[in-house]
């Protein structure tokens, strides 16, 4: 069992309140996932300022930002900013300029999330202590997701929090789990894909970065995974301009969406939604089996 | 020794806005009174489940998982819709929900009358031990799974795979069926199967369609076509 949450706002004039509206969401998922829990803001300014970009990362210690500042001559300062597990680097470069700087700065930190206006956090402990750290009530921004975890295949660590963000800007959170994953995981190693974990849902996230990379849409890219991948599962996957949600054949997994004029919301559980604004004129359904849902900004 | 109705009170509200379902499903294990009031369930699990008795009980508003499951004598409705598993389990009584239920909806379920007025998600009625469900819209894929016993009638549609591996449930579908699951066919509607669903309409408090004669004709019959009972080699590809 694992607890998702995403939240979509179709109203600009809704971007302050994203963080606190997730905040008020998490606790409705808390029971689901105890053991850890993470999250993707898209678009805190605040954060991340336009032109700039951000990358999360795992095992960097504090000092790295003006290592990677001396890769990146004439940008200034790298911004460092350390939440829990999760060190989030913001420089005004491009996230393929910033990220190059990282690996060859710090090669001992594992890269979890890369945008230019998305930003990753993860972690092992309560969620709402998580919430706390990562200051989500105070998070601006025009979408977001957050995942509680309750491990079942792979280790309880940092590196096994969702989301999964493996292409700029684009993440994936997972309740269930893939039972193919190894074989598919030996093919896409074959293409030249390297992992960070050993967790199943990791192979759904690069599966899905590489065929966006090919070009795929999001939508296109689900489908394909749909007949790709064996398991369970209710996916939500985000990227620097969607929304994307879909179930396996069965369905099992639990996945209920809420779409409203102002906004479009996705939760394991209604109890989640339930204090939304607006709820009660919503458009509220379970997605169906097999098929995938999306949203363009 | 005080009788029970000299303890009764008239009817007790509970606000799970502020109070505990563990509060209010210790109260209706132990009630004391006959009528219940539950407000604010913002999607909480279990409510109302594990009653034990002749008990009215109104929620106002959308529940969680296993809403009113194992449910024995008790008259329960959700004026809104139901999560997963509602009625799981049911013994006896009537658990009705003005909305739509979520999967698995009277999962297992012995006895008693489910009414869903909306639709039901995939799975309703899996594994059914003699309960009846009446669905006043649609229900999605996987219906009816492995049902062995009761009958469900399904006003709208019903989604793929109805009636895989089913025993001796009966089922009545009014609209478009998707493929039938795997040993389940279409059986003749007799004169005893259209009496039972006029019964079972008219009991859900759908009477409109159950006094219209045009409306339950409309209405096929699903059933078991008995070949999965004993394990066959071949038929070892259809299990």
């Amino acid at each position: 069992m694992c607890g998702i949450i995403g939240l979509h706002l179709r109203d600009p004039d809704m971007q302050g309140q994203l963080g606190e509206l997730m905040a008020e969401m998490l606790q409705g998922i808390v029971g689901r996932g105890p053991d850890s829990a993470g999250v993707a803001v898209y678009g805190d300014r605040k954060r991340c300022p336009e032109g700039f970009s951000a990358v999360s990362l795992l095992h960097a210690q504090p000092g790295v930002g003006a290592a990677v500042a001396e890769r990146l001559p004439g940008t200034g300062a790298v911004e460092e900013d350390r939440v829990g597990d999760t060190m989030v680097l913001t420089a005004q470069a491009s996230p393929e300029v910033l990220s190059t700087a990282v690996a060859a700065a710090v090669p001992e930190a594992k890269v979890v999330g890369l945008g230019e206006d998305m930003i990753v956090y993860k972690g092992v402990g309560n969620p709402l202590d998580l919430a706390e750290a990562y200051r989500l009530r105070d998070a601006s921004g025009w979408q977001g997701i957050a995942h509680t975890r309750m491990a079942t295949e792979s280790a309880i660590n940092a590196e096994g929090c969702h989301p999964f963000s493996v292409g700029v800007g684009v993440s994936l959170v997972h309740n269930g789990s893939f039972s193919n994953h190894a074989t598919i995981r030996r093919e896409l190693q074959r293409k030249g894909v390297t992992f960070d974990s050993q967790n199943d849902t990791e192979v759904g996230a690069r599966y899905v970065a590489n065929r966006l990379s090919e070009g795929d849409d999001l939508e296109t890219a689900l489908i394909a995974l749909g007949e790709e991948f064996d398991g369970f599962y209710t996916l939500l996957v985000t990227t620097e301009n969607g929304f994307a949600v879909v179930r396996d054949e069965i369905a099992c997994k639990p996945a209920i969406v809420a779409e409203h004029p102002r906004w479009v919301a996705m939760a394991s559980e209604f109890q989640a939604l339930a204090k939304l604004p607006g709820i009660d004129e919503a458009r509220l359904f379970e997605p169906e089996p097999g098929r995938v849902y999306a949203w363009k900004r | 020794m005080e009788t029970l109705n000299e303890t009764l009170q008239e009817t007790i509200t509970f606000d799970l806005g502020t109070e505990g379902v563990r509060d209010l499903n210790a109260e209706l294990h132990a009630p004391t009174a006959r009528r219940y009031r539950v407000k604010n369930p913002l999607g909480a699990h279990a409510v109302a489940a594990g009653v034990d008795g002749d008990l009215e009980i109104l929620i106002e508003g959308d529940v969680g998982y296993y809403c009113a499951g194992m449910n024995q004598d008790g008259r329960i409705t959700v004026e809104g819709s139901a999560g997963p598993g509602v009625a799981e389990n049911m013994m006896s009584g009537v658990v009705r929900i003005r909305g739509n239920a979520s999967q698995s909806a009277g999962a297992t379920a012995h006895g008693g009358l489910l009414v869903i007025e909306g639709n039901a998600s995939t799975r309703c009625g899996i594994s059914l031990k003699g309960a009846d469900i009446v669905v006043g819209g649609d229900i999605g894929a996987m219906g009816a799974f492995m049902a062995q016993a009761g009958r469900i009638v399904v006003c709208g549609d019903a989604g793929d795979g109805l009636g895989d591996s089913i025993f001796e449930a009966r089922v009545y579908v009014r609209g478009e069926v998707g493929a039938l699951g795997a040993d389940c066919i279409e059986k003749d509607m007799g004169p005893e199967h259209r009496a039972e669903l006029k019964e079972l309409l008219t009991r859900a408090g759908m009477t409109e369609g159950a006094d219209d004669p045009a409306y339950l004709g409309r209405f096929r019959r699903y059933g078991s076509a008995r070949t999965l009972y004993h394990f066959n080699s071949d038929h070892s590809g259809r299990y």
